[in-house]
């Protein structure tokens, strides 16, 4: 429904507040935000500053831009799953925050419908941030004086007035400014510079759009190119591991959730439930094990990829979608497994091109990310 | 927007009667369901089994069932028993009834099938029976009387005496569009059969008749037809409670005649559209008043399924577990006195279309 109530903000106001200039837009549309909760400049700044603070987390070391690193386009690559307090591991890959701000759910498994419904739950998961309640956090920025000011000029509050409200639209306006689109790609298909990106990747784009079925799922249009259909598809990763254990794992969760478990906390603390995917949201059996469509701008600097990291590099990921679903050593695909993935019959080289296309989709605002290994 | 559609979708389906729940109304019911003699049971249909050479069988068709089955054991508490539809092989091949058979044998709970031409024109029916057994029956269970016809019978001339080779008969029976093919019917043995059969019945035991081909004559050009359906039809009137459930249309169907509610399943293969939609002169076939959701290619199961049918005092709400789609729930209205679809019959609740380009 927060769709519907959208209306498109100019892009030059978020981008004007940010720094950034509105090339960073090409191949991408306007950003738009829920008509509660206009971009402002200030909201921006205080955003921004709620984003990086450590204070919110349970040992006073985690912000929200320890797993979504600035210098690392907005992840924690190289890591496979993202580290929380105490050294806990979650069970999913960090995505970027670049271009989040077109998804229309959140989290692997959608069960956020909004960045500012999202913005409140890591704080709060005892795996990530850890925090026993979001009490702590609004007794910080309801006494520190930097943050005391910036309220009162975001959202004209103080004191009690302040609460997760204001927290979230803040936090959800400085990432609608995380946007990138501006890659050699885009210089390619939207201005029509045809030696923007190499033969290879011009190979490859047309495998993407043909042989390699690609752009079904991650969209390109006329004027813009998420490279995502925001859906979720079960493609025969991490469900793999568990197939055996379906029937017990989702006859347990169904019970649990009917007894009024957290989703947010099940799906992050135990690794086999987090395969269920898709189906713990909804509990439809035709989403088990299926997981949202990333966005494939920047992809290059975001390894390793999957929602739980499983694949090491793009290469992997190409011949994952080349072998119809299955991972090495399985006999056949899963049984749940979606029916727009199949055998590709795709070669080396074409497999190779895919990478080189992939490749070209790197914002030049990202290129110097410090994300390799 | 699939998550706000699904969630739609299963608030209407619960109506007024159910509380606020994210659980699908199917499992809640499954779960919640007290003590009433209420049941439930699993229908699969028209996996169409299609052998390539040596071990090798079409991979699309084999992922259809293979998921089904797989989907339907997850249900909780499991459900009575499970109704396979016909049409389990192609081209009614041993390697495809066998390797079908295997696949089926993975089902939890006890398995019922019926006969569809693609498993009966190449050797009539013979090794579907060493598997499973007599080509019509019936059987009781919580109350409800069961009945299993064979409907894909043809006239003995162009059974015994059209085609120079078994393997021909069956290919020419496989088009769905073949001028060559011949009507389906009961035939009158078997319309005796069920004479007797139902002697036996009270008039107010609700009755669930299974067939492969729709007991209702809707276009003879594909065989979604029974050319005897008004001499069946005759029988079951006198019972007050009846339901027909059919596969063959790989798309969701219902009707009611008299006394009689139709309805028909989803295919695990493929979808077959509405006849009227490709008809290119004028016709006569029933209006359909809710247009199909249009299959995805790019999603091979999308508009393929298969559906838990809930039988509550003897009348039929049929679930249809839509892959890659939303699912749909067609149960019967009392008020109306017909199955309807209980969130796409009201015109506030129907999607708005799209005009995107």
């Amino acid at each position: 429904m927060a769709n519907c109530m959208r209306i498109a903000v100019a892009a030059a106001l978020a981008l004007a507040a940010s720094g950034a200039v509105s090339a960073e837009l090409l191949g991408l549309p306007p950003v738009a935000a829920p008509v509660d909760n206009p971009q402002t400049p200030e909201k921006i700044e205080l955003g921004n500053k709620l984003f990086h603070d450590t204070r919110f987390s349970g040992d006073g070391t985690i912000s929200c831009a320890h797993c979504h690193a600035d210098d690392k386009a907005f992840t924690d690559s190289p890591l496979k799953t993202s580290n929380g307090i105490k050294q806990q591991t979650g069970t999913r890959n960090a995505p970027t925050i670049l271009n989040a701000a077109y998804f229309t759910t959140f989290f692997w498994d959608g069960r956020a419908s909004s960045l500012e419904d999202q913005s409140q739950f890591p704080i709060v998961n005892p795996i990530e941030m850890g925090l026993p309640s979001h009490e702590p956090l609004l007794q910080i920025v309801r006494t520190d004086p930097a943050y005391t000011e910036a309220f009162k000029k975001a959202f004209s509050k103080s004191g009690n007035d302040i609460t997760m409200e204001e927290v979230k639209k803040a936090i959800a306006s400085y990432e609608r400014t995380l946007v990138a689109g501006n890659s050699p790609f885009d210089h390619y298909y939207f201005k029509h510079e045809t030696n923007a990106i190499s033969d290879a990747a011009k190979r490859g784009f047309e495998v993407f759009l043909n042989q390699g079925r690609c752009v079904s799922c991650h969209t390109i249009e006329q004027d813009r190119a998420l490279f995502t259909d925001n859906r979720f598809h079960n493609i025969g990763v991490g469900v793999n591991r568990i197939q055996p254990d379906v029937p017990r794992l989702s006859a347990e969760f169904l019970k649990a959730k009917a007894a009024g478990v957290d989703v947010d906390k099940a799906v992050l603390q135990d690794a086999k439930t987090s395969e269920l995917g898709r189906f713990a949201v909804t509990t439809h059996f035709d989403e088990i094990g299926g997981f949202k469509t990333p966005t494939l701008r920047n992809i290059a600097l975001t390894a390793p990829y999957m929602h739980d990291g499983s694949l090491k590099t793009l290469k992997d990921v190409v011949k994952h979608y080349n072998d119809g679903g299955k991972s090495a050593g399985d006999p056949s695909v899963n049984d749940y497994l979606s029916g727009g993935i199949r055998p590709l019959n795709l070669t080396d080289q074409q497999q190779d091109d895919l990478v080189a296309f992939m490749e070209s989709l790197t914002s030049f605002a990202y290129v110097g990310a410090k994300t390799k290994q | 927007m699939t998550k706000l559609i699904t969630r739609r979708s299963v608030l209407a389906a619960a109506g007024a009667t159910t509380a606020l729940t994210t659980l699908p109304i199917s499992m809640v019911k499954l779960a919640f369901g007290g003590t009433r003699d209420d049941f439930t049971f699993t229908y699969i249909s028209d996996s169409h089994i299609q052998h390539i050479k040596g071990s090798s069988f079409v991979r699309n068709w084999d992922q259809g069932l293979k998921r089904a089955i797989a989907e339907a054991n997850l249900v909780v508490p499991e459900s009575d028993f499970v109704m396979f539809g016909g049409d389990l092989a192609q081209l009614g091949k041993r390697e495809e009834l066998d390797h079908g058979a295997e696949m089926l044998s993975h089902l939890k709970g006890k398995l019922h099938t019926v006969m569809g031409e693609h498993d009966y024109y190449l050797d009539l029916g013979e090794y579907w029976s060493k598997l499973y057994g007599p080509h019509y029956y019936s059987f009781d269970h919580k109350g409800v009387h069961f009945v299993v016809l064979n409907s894909i019978i043809v006239s003995d001339d162009w059974t015994f005496h059209r085609w120079p080779t078994a393997e021909q008969r069956m290919l020419e029976m496989a088009g769905l569009d073949n001028p060559n093919g011949s009507p389906f019917m009961v035939g009158l043995k078997q319309r005796e059969w069920l004479r007797a059969d139902l002697e036996k019945i009270g008039k107010d035991t609700p009755l669930l008749v299974f067939s492969h081909s729709p007991l209702q004559k809707i276009y003879k050009g594909w065989n979604f037809w029974t050319d005897d359906a008004e001499e069946v039809q005759a029988l079951l009137q006198p019972f007050q409670n009846v339901t027909v459930i059919y596969g063959h249309v790989h798309q969701i169907q219902y009707n009611q005649i008299g006394n009689i509610s139709f309805h028909s399943v989803m295919a695990t293969a493929w979808p077959w559209p509405y006849p009227q939609s490709y008809a290119r002169a004028e016709s006569h076939i029933p209006v359909l008043t809710v247009p199909m959701n249009r299959a995805d290619p790019f999603f091979e199961r999308d508009a393929t399924g298969w559906q838990l049918i809930d039988v509550n005092s003897g009348r039929v709400t049929a679930r249809y577990q839509l892959w890659d789609n939303d699912p749909r729930t067609v149960a019967y209205n009392a008020k109306l006195g017909h199955p309807t679809d209980v969130s796409y019959q009201e015109p506030t609740q129907r999607r708005v279309p799209q005009f995107h380009y």
